[in-house]
């Protein structure tokens, strides 16, 4: 449980940090992944760059029509923002609901999503939400749709000098949301979670954590549901994980009824 | 004698030192020059250490040595404290546990040590011992012991080649049961496993071996539940070093829950090292080696028949279970499945013919032992499973069925105790009445109206029952030891009164959480009519406490706190022969209380301080009488201690996801007298969680290769607070009639009587909705079995 030496710097700003990883520094933000990984010796990065100490990335604002989180914002000062819970409500009611509280009060939306693992929370919620990550490297920003962002298990289209600066969704307070999981009753991650966003024209969007090796838009489910259907098949055509405390059969199984959980309470 | 402490719930002293964060536990000790050791490890269940190079990790600065098996051949193997011969008298077959494996020997099972490195730092360390080259050659491997007994299995000791460790069968004549089988009117079959589990500690391991060569006198610190235990078989049998020049000190301990009871390799191993390099040693076990390495608990795999008259009455009980011992026989393993698990299965019912037929298997996984109730648990679990299926069988009330088996009311005074088919003799019992309170605590008539309703919802409620006897403060050492116990299961105690009346109390019981240094002190308090604050227990130095057994089997106040009373008991009767010197008056015209003598009908007294000045500065003395006021006793007790009780769980089991949600969990338990209820309280609250883990969370997974797939908390699922409701506890107090407090022990209980509870809660949820034929489900109980057990 002790990890390979390595180096710490602090980066004081976004162009601090975006320089470090440039230099092959890997962002360290709440440490609540990384950490534990190092301590296993399963990751060994020479060089950490925390990011935890700018500013600028905790903040939480609204910029025109958008709900703008800093990558930096804690689970905790999620699930906890009054401007999260009037834009954005489905945010704070999954983030509460991330791990136990001292995982809240240290992991962070954007270590989580730069993550990327399959069980966790927020990659269904960001989905389901439509939102945009937004990502500074040393050509610049860019911004990645979250359809765009997951590209395998553990993987993202983020490069590695690449920070994750916010995470920027349109303000949804006319839509009906939620995010229901069925915890992993050891590490509390998502055996299945499902987000539901049902717009106020009516329109459903659905997307998963935890059941696939990727998380995703679950479209054959939305295309059945904005077809008129009130019910539909979850993760259709989608390859489903297997372990010990699920298997294929019973994750599929999972994923159905909280799919129609959640669409019951956004009915 | 006054009870102004005993029956208090007294707030821990010790838990000043422990909530403040300022326990001191062996990691927290740090010696000049200290070493760090770390293993280099089998990555493998099962395989052969072809060559060893060291060169590399020897040249990594900061490393002082790295020792492998050819090393510490001449070291003894870690030996097994208990012998249970086969059924056909053959001797057991207990395989050579060695420090290291060598060249050329395989390793059996994964984290089995084949190097240690021992560097300036942990982090060196550990580093080289990813330097250390060991080419393997990998062999089959097999983890379940049912497996192992199938012919063409891979062998896990060339030289044993059915992998059978011994068997045995215990109660009465095969020939006796079948016939009682055969003749009943119903017999319900139960196949089932009792999984294995992992005791998670909340201390790890660690061990510090220093070795003064000035003194010629090595000190071990560790983590450990018996001090003196872990001194007698390192130099006795694997160090061949003579006891006197070793000292043994279990500081703080967080934990153990049996598995802290066993003598392990790293501990010999550290205070070797520190003798060949004259300079302390320590290891200090990580989270993954825990899981991977410290003895593991249960492991049955069961079939059970119990046959029932025409009216319910039980008839004869037959049982065949396979137990997994691991690679290795550890410390108690033989004695677990067999006199704590056999002798157990007369439960609190009149069964009249019992026989258990045991076979006790190696399998390439870590050795199993005593986990907190020690085969008691699986006896429990076998039991209160059966009875409750038989009851749906038979379409009867559960409850209604135990009480018509049970063993009617006997207080071991003026009734004698309760003699068994299976050799046990209970000692005092009165069972109907703590059922009957657990039911009057969970409404059952009311609940039985609730279920019915609830069978149309969503979620199906569930109720479960589990009554249970268990035996404690394991003896006599003349009878444990006609069984195979290669120790005497005593406990000694030392009252030292000071010069001033202050008094010390060395006990050989060692907490390792129980709360012993509030409890004793209550009671040598109240005896002596002082103040708490007047005495000091001490415990955990071979040094300072002249023997002990250690802390396991809930025998800590039934055994040790007797032998405490004994020596209480000497240090009055001289303490009267002072004070009748003084007082001028015969010994029979005193009498003690309130921390003085008086002489009875005057206002005549002296106090406990002036007699105890008097006993170090005899001036004015009797004639012939010793000075001093300081004794020492063994209490080797004359049975077993059998608590008993009642546990009730309510579930709600959500019908499409199979999730179960423990509603309630009641439980009233008999331990006897009580000395602090709060600490009982408390006692039994922990075992009531672990029991609940076993039935709804816990377990170990290995794959098709012995690999423990599950060996940490994101995969090994530990009971949380919020999967437990608030706890529903009550006491009824039977004393034993045989121990001078007339305590019984409480640290095992929750985990014996709770987990069946819960188990038969879910399956009475399950035939409320119809499943009927549901007759077991395999622990845990995943959501997945739940819900597959509701689709088949
Ligand atoms: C006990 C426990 C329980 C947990 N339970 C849950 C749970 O129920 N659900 C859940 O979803 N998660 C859970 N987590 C994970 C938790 O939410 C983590 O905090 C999160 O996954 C990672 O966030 P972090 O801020 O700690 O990131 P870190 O651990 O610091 O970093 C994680 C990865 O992201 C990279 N990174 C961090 N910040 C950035 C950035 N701004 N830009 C680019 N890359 C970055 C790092 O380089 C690293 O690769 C749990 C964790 C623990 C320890």
């Amino acid at each position: 449980m002790i990890t390979y030496p390595f180096q710490y710097k602090r980066a004081d700003s976004v162009a601090d940090a975006v320089a470090m990883l440039g230099e092959g520094g890997k962002a360290l933000s709440g440490g609540h992944s990384l950490i534990p990984s190092m301590k296993l010796r399963l990751n060994a990065p020479d060089t950490l760059v925390d990011v935890g100490r700018i500013a600028e990335l905790k903040t939480i604002t609204v910029d025109g029509n958008d709900l703008v989180i800093g990558a930096g914002a804690t689970h905790g000062q999620i699930a906890s923002s009054s401007v999260v819970k009037q834009h954005v409500p489905m945010f704070a009611e999954g983030a509460a609901h991330i791990g136990d509280p001292s995982v809240r009060n240290r992991g962070t939306i954007g270590g989580s999503l730069a993550h990327a693992d399959p069980s966790a929370d927020w990659p269904a919620m960001v989905l389901a939400a439509d939102a945009t990550i937004v990502v500074q490297g040393a050509n610049g920003s860019r911004s990645i749709a979250a359809s765009d962002f997951f590209t395998g298990l553990f993987s993202t289209a983020l490069e590695d000098d690449e920070l994750i600066t916010a995470i920027r969704v349109s303000s949804q307070a006319d839509a009906k949301m939620t995010y229901q999981k069925f915890a992993q009753p050891a590490s509390r991650y998502a055996l299945v979670g499902c987000a539901v966003v049902k717009s106020a024209d009516g329109s459903v969007r659905v997307a998963f954590s935890g059941v696939s090796d990727t998380p995703f838009r679950d479209s054959a489910a939305e295309s059945q549901l904005n077809g008129g259907a009130s019910s539909a098949n979850a993760a259709s055509g989608q390859s489903i994980m297997s372990d010990h405390f699920a298997t294929e059969e019973y994750r599929r199984h999972l994923a159905n009824v909280y799919l129609k959980r959640a669409l019951a309470a956004v009915a | 004698m006054s009870n102004k402490f005993i029956g208090q719930s007294i707030k821990r002293v010790e838990d000043k030192r422990f909530i403040t964060g300022k326990g001191r536990y062996t990691d927290d000790i740090k010696l000049p020059g200290m070493l760090h050791a770390h293993f280099v490890r089998s990555p493998y269940a099962h395989a052969r250490v072809v060559s060893i190079d060291t060169a590399e990790a020897l040249a990594i600065p900061g490393v002082v040595a790295v020792y492998t098996g050819d090393d510490v051949a001449a070291i003894n193997g870690v030996p097994c404290g208990w012998q249970v011969n086969f059924r056909n008298g053959e001797t057991m077959r207990e395989p050579k546990h060695p420090m290291l494996i060598a060249t050329g020997d395989t390793a059996k099972h994964a984290g089995d040590p084949v190097a240690v490195v021992i560097a300036e730092t942990k982090e060196i360390a550990i580093d080289a011992a990813e330097a250390v080259l060991v080419e393997w050659d990998e062999l089959p491997a097999i983890a379940s012991p049912a497996d192992a007994l199938k012919d063409g299995a891979p062998l896990v000791h060339s030289q044993f080649p059915d992998n059978k460790a011994f068997d045995w069968s215990f109660g009465n004549p095969v020939e006796e049961v079948d016939a009682a089988i055969e003749a009943s009117a119903h017999v319900t079959t139960l196949e089932f496993v009792n999984q294995r589990v992992v005791p998670n500690a909340m201390e790890p391991r660690a061990y510090i071996g220093h070795y003064d060569a000035v003194a010629d006198k090595y000190t071990l610190y560790t983590s450990t539940q018996n001090p003196h235990l872990i001194r007698l078989l390192m130099c006795a049998f694997v160090l061949g070093i003579p006891e006197h020049r070793v000292r043994v000190v279990g500081p703080d301990v967080g934990g153990g829950f049996g598995s802290k009871i066993y003598h392990y390799t790293e501990e010999a191993l550290v205070t070797w090292a520190s003798k060949q390099l004259e300079l302390p040693v320590k290891w200090t076990s990580d989270r993954s080696e825990a899981f991977l390495l410290d003895a593991h608990g249960r492991d049955h795999v069961t079939k059970a028949e119990m046959g029932f008259d025409a009216d319910g009455n039980i008839m004869g009980l037959r049982i065949k279970t396979i137990a997994n011992m691991g690679a290795y026989l550890s410390t108690f393993a033989p004695a677990v499945p067999t006199y704590l698990h056999g002798t157990l299965l007369q439960g609190l019912y009149t069964t009249p013919k019992i026989n258990i037929d045991m076979t006790c298997v190696f399998t390439h996984t870590v050795a199993v032992d005593a986990y907190r109730g020690a085969g008691r648990p699986e006896a429990t679990y076998l039991l209160e499973r059966i009875i409750e299926l038989a009851a749906h069988e038979m379409g009867k009330d559960p409850a209604q069925l135990r009480f018509q088996n049970f063993i009617p009311p006997f207080d071991g005074v003026t009734q004698p105790g309760y003699q068994t088919q299976v050799a046990l003799q209970y000692d005092s019992g009165n069972y109907a009445p703590v059922l009957q309170k657990g039911l009057d605590l969970l409404g059952y008539d009311d609940f039985r109206q609730a279920q019915k309703q609830a069978a149309n919802s969503n979620k199906l409620l569930g109720v479960g029952f589990s009554t249970y006897v268990e035996a404690c403060g394991i003896a006599p050492s003349a009878v444990v030891g006609a069984l195979g116990a290669r120790a005497g299961l005593y406990e000694s105690a030392q009252v030292r009164v000071q010069p001033t009346g202050k008094v010390s109390v060395f006990t050989g019981s060692h907490s390792h959480g129980q709360g012993h240094e509030t409890t004793f002190v209550q009671v040598v308090a109240d005896k002596l009519g002082i103040a708490m604050e007047d005495v000091e227990l001490v415990h955990g130095d071979s040094d300072t406490v002249a023997f002990g057994m250690g802390t396991y089997g809930s025998r800590s106040l039934a055994v040790g706190g007797s032998a405490i009373m004994k020596s209480i008991d000497k240090v009055l009767e001289k303490g009267a022969k002072i004070a009748a010197h003084k007082l001028e008056c015969a010994e029979g015209d005193l009498e003690y209380g309130e921390g003085k003598w008086t002489v009875k009908g005057t206002d005549k007294s002296i106090g406990f301080g002036d007699v105890a000045l008097t006993a170090y500065v005899p001036h004015v003395y009797p004639a012939g009488l010793e000075p001093g006021l300081d004794f020492s006793s063994f209490y080797d007790p004359a049975n077993f201690t059998y608590p008993f009780g009642c546990h009730i769980a309510v579930v709600e089991v959500d019908k499409e996801t199979g999730k179960v949600d423990l509603k309630r969990m009641i439980a009233v338990d008999d331990v006897g007298n009580i000395i602090n209820p709060m600490i009982v309280e408390g006692q039994i609250h922990g075992g009531l969680a672990q029991g609940i883990g076993q039935a709804l969370f816990e377990g170990t997974i290995y794959d098709e290769n012995a690999q423990l797939t599950n060996g940490s908390y994101m995969d090994y699922v530990m009971p949380r607070a919020d999967d437990l409701p608030m706890f529903e506890t009550a006491n009824q107090i039977t004393p034993c009639p045989h121990n001078p407090l007339g305590v019984k022990g409480a640290g095992e209980a929750g985990a014996i009587g709770s987990t069946p509870a819960v188990v038969n809660a879910v399956l009475d949820a399950l035939w409320s909705g119809g499943h009927n034929d549901v007759k077991d489900i395999l622990m845990p109980l995943t959501s997945e079995r739940v819900w597959r057990a509701m689709n088949n």
